[in-house]
């Protein structure tokens, strides 16, 4: 039997690494805090905003949401997030 | 079809000449192997014929193996050109199921007479033909010496594996996946685990040739790229899809319902990145309507959710394969369902339109009954199943229903999106005698599941529940807000109904919905390729 070959099935894309991006030392400048729309996650993250203005008044808040949990955040959303600041707090919820 | 001009391929002949039929003039092709009485019967004739109409029209013998080439040459004394076919290519091209074939082309490669075997009257005919064609005057051979008919051979180029090897290496050309090469002490079937291609059950492995086999079953070119695949974003081409679909199970006449399924599912309206990467357990659940139900031999009776038939075991398996393979959605990654469920594995169901009082699923969403049709629904990937043997009116049965559908995802889970009844023969008889259509069910359902938005609040004892927002309640809300009605389903409409199942037994099967509507997931409807 000559040798056994197969068509590979799948999408052919080598492992595609990504490096996270570097954690800041210290939250400054523009902090976007991401809703994805779970319930309650508007919850968290406006505790977490009202803390950011007490401890840390030189940080600009900018608040954003995906408009469903359900699907992958839109391309422009993704867009304007990074724009608009220099890191994201996202809140998972349930 | 048979092609109705002579492929142009180079082969040759036994003083090494090479040349390629028909060299600028008329040409009488004769295609033989050795070990076929009916090629021996008719060598003799076809050198005769060389012999005297030699000058006006190239005339030779194609034959289908060297060794044996040469032995026809010496057991005949034949001093016609007999071109070396061993590779098959032209016997495949030419698309020859028979030794002998005789095939007569005009100079521009036109196939003006083409006849298989041996029949008395076909070489008659023939040589009458050339008289005319050539102005040469007729051969003197006397007819009486020859049978009156006998049948041929079969064609090298049709063996199996020949044929097989053949069609991969002709569409092979076409092809551009990347093959992959196994060890000589490699298991494919081991392999193809290691490679974490399989769903956890063995598949087939994708072998070119039974590659080439599946995209028979499709017109569509294996470069074309049928959909962009969820979550990886990664494009699907057809070659890719029937090689899932081999893995599957599938034979090639399923392909285009999967291609048809596959695109469904890498719509927007259907969102398959948030059906596979949901806790909830959802899966594409295909149903199939049209003519191509029959075709294919889908099973719509007895067993209609469950195991035991191959149509609907594979052509859900590939669609759930490609989904893994090719989009990347694989358990434990992107697939983070907590439980899961059996119809993860496939959920292909085919409804028994003739056995149904009302439209099939696809005539209600605007296609023609003749056409056939696949609908994806994301939906809940086991089915749960409503026992009523006691209803005899469609008023009963039907509020059976909104009882049993009252506590689908939870019961104080409300404003749901869609859901999928499987409705059972002997169910829909019991709809039927009391003339119900589909809408007085659907509003039945509703009419009996309803609830009062203060039964849907959570609480201590039965910890879900709607939050006061989510019902639309105000801060402090009165009795009368709190008293309302509030519905299963946003729609009516949502609420999707087929008849499938065994004739006896009174049951319906419900495939409760996942987050359903625009903001989640949408059922999808695509029409399916026709090839005849």
């Amino acid at each position: 039997m000559s040798a056994f070959e197969i068509v590979d099935p799948t999408a052919e894309l080598a492992p595609v690494r990504r490096t996270l991006a570097r954690r800041p030392a210290a939250l400054r400048g523009r902090v976007a805090l991401l809703d994805i729309r779970k319930p309650r996650g508007d919850v968290l993250l406006d505790r977490l905003a009202a803390r950011l203005a007490e401890r840390l008044p030189g940080v600009e808040v900018k608040r954003f949401s995906k408009p469903t949990f359900a699907k992958p955040a839109p391309e422009d959303l993704r867009k304007r997030i990074a724009e608009e600041s220099d890191c994201v707090i996202e809140a998972l919820a349930d | 079809m048979k092609p109705s001009a002579l492929p142009r391929i180079a082969l040759r002949d036994q003083h090494g000449r090479d040349w390629t039929p028909p060299s600028g003039r008329d040409a009488l092709l004769c295609f033989v192997h050795d070990g076929c009485p009916t090629c021996d019967l008719t060598l003799p004739i076809l050198e005769r014929l060389y012999r005297h109409f030699g000058g006006a029209l190239d005339i030779a013998a194609i034959g289908q193996e060297a060794a044996g080439n040469a032995a026809l040459l010496k057991r005949h004394r034949l001093t016609l050109p007999m071109l070396d076919d061993s590779a098959l290519k032209l016997s495949f091209a030419a698309e020859i199921e028979i030794v002998p074939t005789v095939i007569l082309a005009a100079a521009d490669g036109t196939i003006v007479r083409r006849f298989e075997g041996f029949d008395r009257g076909d070489w008659r005919d023939l040589v009458a033909h050339l008289v005319v064609r050539t102005a040469v005057a007729a051969p003197e051979i006397d007819w009486d010496e020859f049978p009156e008919t006998r049948p041929g051979c079969g064609s090298r180029s049709v063996e199996p594996e020949i044929a097989e090897r053949l069609a991969a290496e002709a569409a092979g050309r076409r092809m551009g996946a990347r093959r992959i090469a196994l060890g000589a002490a490699q298991d494919p079937f081991e392999f193809m685990f290691e490679q974490g291609l399989t769903d956890g059950l063995p598949v087939i492995p994708p072998t070119p040739e039974r590659v080439a086999a599946m995209l028979a079953g499709t017109r569509r070119d294996p470069l074309e790229v049928v959909a962009i695949v969820p979550p990886n974003l990664a494009p699907a081409t057809v070659e890719k899809v029937a090689a899932n679909a081999v893995m599957a199970g599938c034979r090639p006449e399923y392909l285009p319902v999967v291609l048809a399924a596959l695109e469904a599912a890498c719509t927007d309206s259907f969102n398959a990145h948030g059906i596979m990467a949901t806790t909830a357990g959802a899966t594409p659940i295909m149903v199939v309507n049209g003519p191509i139900r029959r075709r294919l031999g889908m099973n719509m009776g007895m067993q209609a959710l469950g195991s035991g038939f191959r149509p609907n075991a594979t052509i859900g398996r590939a669609l759930k394969l490609a989904l893994r393979n090719i989009g990347g959605a694989r358990p434990g990654e992107i697939e983070r369902s907590t439980l899961g469920a059996a119809g993860k594995f496939t959920m292909c169901v085919a409804e028994w339109e003739e056995r149904s009082p009302w439209e099939p699923l696809h005539v209600e969403r605007g296609f023609a009954r003749g056409e056939s049709v696949v609908t994806l629904f994301g939906l809940e990937a086991g089915s749960h199943q409503m026992s009523d043997h006691t209803a005899r009116t469609a008023r009963a049965l039907g509020g059976s229903l909104g009882a049993f559908l009252a506590a689908a995802t939870h019961p104080r889970a409300y404003r749901l999106g869609e859901v999928l009844l499987v409705i059972s023969p002997e169910h829909a008889d019991t709809f039927a005698r009391d003339k119900w259509s589909k809408a007085q069910i659907r509003e039945r359902i509703l009419e009996v599941s309803a609830r009062r938005a203060r039964d849907l609040l959570p609480g201590p004892e039965i910890g879900e529940g709607m939050s006061p927002a989510m019902l639309g309640l105000g801060a402090s809300p009165g009795a009368a807000e709190l008293d309302a009605l509030v519905m299963k389903f946003r729609k009516p409409e949502n609420i999707a109904m087929i008849v499938a199942g065994g004739e006896a037994g009174k049951f319906t099967a419900v495939f409760g919905g996942w987050f359903g509507g625009p903001a989640g997931s949408m059922s999808v409807s695509r029409r399916i390729e026709e090839v005849p």
